[in-house]
């Protein structure tokens, strides 16, 4: 809460037995947030212990090597990542920010009390079943796993956030630079278009940027359909190899320079990920 | 333009009937709004897709099992017998594992935001949370298999066999790989959603119940109980949120579970969930009822998590008064 709490100071004929179990209440409050914030210290630690050392330009310029020769890096997985996040991006986000434009403009329509919380609902599913439904949808039909497919099914997890955020963001711009707008003369859709997006513009790219910094680190939705690739390949219908899916079979395997490299991509990862977003986050509330 | 307070739409109204309107024909504002609207359908063809493609790539499963597939505890591709229950159970554990230690300390965390931290600490450990819940689940992964897995194996799992062994749940070998180290790395990834959640429900109760129980001379703890009490409907919202986004966790489960079709008594032991099975054997499924079963165990999780999702959501939207919505329309 962001109002002062002055100390209560109970007075002397309190029980002591209720002195006692307010004591322990509040600390076990404190312990728990310690325990829970815990594992975030012991997990950045680790990582940069393990994932700094590796790290070097050789592990963003270089291709995977074979065991056990030393040095190779992830050049492919990480140009990989951005292929595939970037073909998610340019679906969901144009989507995406008209659907959000239209639940913020519109919003008072039945349809959009329903999209609304169809997106609520679309962001909880699971993502290894939007790979195992893209996987129907287009390696199936296409006879390979491939960089589109890996693509399609980012745009499917990255929508609901896309919208969501975008709705938030257009809620925000005051009322009167409409109003103006429309008082000039503009219709309505040209308001829209020209003053109220442009309006809300740096929201709008933090909305797609969230999405996409979440986006990438999704491992389980590109198992079948981006599947890897040991091997350079920027072709949308060819397997291609990502950072997330790397770093599980490197973390598999089970020989140690392996998995010091998948360290080094989580690392990598966990910059690219949680970086980003908590930029956006720092980001939206200097917005609000 | 319907978003805003009552002020700003009586605004609009008036710079609509001061426009002069010619008989209303189709214009471009109509053809601009069925644009946003068909965007919009996206949602709601999104999840449409993967409620049919999933449905269709199972149906050969459906036919051959029916729902059998559901009480079935023989997985075995070779003779092509699938019975998914031994998924839908190690499923069921490890959330409830996950569950069992994440309420009560994401609870305990939000209290302590909401409650008892001053704001500016409050504030720097809510960013941390979400960042928390922002790390990927590969990367929970990694450190769960080299971290988290070792840790289990050599401290933790001979102490529960040693003490507890006597129960069914403690008996084995410390693996360090299985369903208790699966649940426990799922409880790490879900208790950012328990905390954020129950901690803005927290902060939309009335700072009277507090004021009202303090000034009856209660303590500190007991007005916290006070509107945790008022706070139930909306932290249960937040349990089953939690809960829908343990059930079709994957990566890190995955990882750590051992992986094994067979049930057992024992948290210990390795186990397999849903989601688990779908990532590990999906890729090298060859017969074709292997692969639809596979599909089935997806429609299957989907459709569950869809329903956990859309309770937990409108017990989360009633326990705040659809507060998102007091901001804009209806």
């Amino acid at each position: 809460m962001s109002r002062e709490r002055p100390d209560v100071v109970l007075p002397a004929g309190v029980h002591w037995r209720r002195r006692v179990a307010n004591r322990v209440a509040i600390g076990g409050c404190v312990l728990a947030t310690a325990l829970v914030v815990l594992p975030l210290g012991l997990l950045v630690l680790r990582l940069l212990e393990s994932g700094l050392h590796g790290l070097s330009l050789g592990f963003f310029l270089h291709m995977p090597k074979p065991v056990g020769e030393p040095g190779g890096g992830m050049a492919n997985a990480i140009v990989g990542t951005l292929i595939v996040v970037g073909i998610g991006a340019a679906i969901a986000v144009p989507v995406g920010v008209a659907a959000g434009v239209y639940l913020a403009e519109y919003g008072r329509e039945q349809l959009a009390n329903v999209v609304r919380y169809t997106a609520d609902v679309l962001a909880g599913a699971p993502s290894i079943v939007v790979g195992v439904a893209v996987f129907g949808l287009l390696v199936v039909p296409m006879g390979r796993f491939s960089a589109l497919a890996g693509g399609v099914a980012l745009a499917v997890l990255m929508l609901p956030t896309v919208v969501r955020a975008t709705e938030e963001v257009v809620r925000l711009v005051p009322a009167s630079y409409r109003q103006a707008a429309l008082a000039l003369g503009a219709p309505s859709w040209v308001a829209t278009l020209r003053v109220v997006l442009p309006a809300a513009r740096a929201g709008v790219t933090t909305a797609a940027l969230l999405a996409v910094a979440r986006a990438s680190g999704e491992t389980a939705p590109l198992l079948f359909t981006a599947l890897g690739n040991r091997f350079w390949s920027v072709h949308l219908d060819q397997p291609i190899a990502t950072l997330p899916v790397m770093i599980y079979d490197y973390a598999r395997a089970p020989y140690s320079d392996w998995n010091s490299q998948a360290w080094t991509g989580a690392l990598t990862l966990l910059v690219l990920v949680t970086v980003l977003s908590a930029l956006m986050r720092l980001a939206t509330r200097n917005i609000r | 333009m319907t978003a805003g307070a009552p002020t700003r739409d009586a605004t609009m109204v008036t710079v609509r009937e001061r426009t002069p309107e010619k008989p209303r024909r189709w214009s471009a504002d109509d053809a601009f709004a069925l644009a946003l609207r068909l965007a919009s359908l996206a949602v709601l063809a999104a999840v449409l897709l993967l409620i049919w493609q999933t449905w269709l790539g199972s149906r050969p499963a459906i036919q051959a099992y029916g729902l059998r597939f559901l009480t079935g505890t023989a997985w075995d591709p070779v003779a092509e017998k699938f019975g998914a229950l031994p998924y839908v159970v190690g499923t069921l554990v490890t959330s409830g594992i996950a569950l069992l230690l994440a309420v009560p300390f994401g609870i305990g965390a939000a209290v302590f935001l909401s409650e008892i931290a001053p704001p500016r600490t409050g504030a720097v450990i809510s960013f941390l949370i979400e960042l928390l819940a922002s790390i990927p689940s590969i990367v929970y992964g990694l450190w769960g298999v080299f971290v988290l897995a070792p840790f289990l194996r050599t401290l933790v799992e001979p102490w529960l066999i040693k003490h507890l062994g006597f129960l069914p749940l403690f008996q084995g070998f410390p693996f360090g790989l299985g369903i208790l180290p699966a649940g426990l790395v799922l409880a790490i990834m879900v208790v950012p959603t328990v905390t954020s959640v129950t901690r803005e429900i927290l902060r939309a109760l009335p700072d009277s119940l507090r004021g009202a129980a303090l000034a009856l001379g209660a303590t500190r703890a007991e007005a916290i109980g006070v509107t945790l009490d008022a706070a139930r409907p909306g932290i249960l919202g937040a349990v089953i949120l939690a809960l829908g986004r343990a059930l079709g966790e994957t990566m890190a489960v995955t990882m750590l579970i051992g992986n094994t079709n067979h049930l057992s008594w024992s948290l210990l032991g390795p186990g397999a969930t849903m989601a688990s099975v779908i990532a590990n054997e999906f890729t090298e499924a060859v017969g074709k009822l292997h692969l639809a079963a596979l599909f089935e165990v997806a429609l299957v999780l989907f459709l569950v998590s869809l329903v956990v999702n859309a309770v937990a959501r409108l017990i989360v939207l009633a326990a705040t008064g659809g507060r998102r919505d007091v901001a804009g329309a209806a």
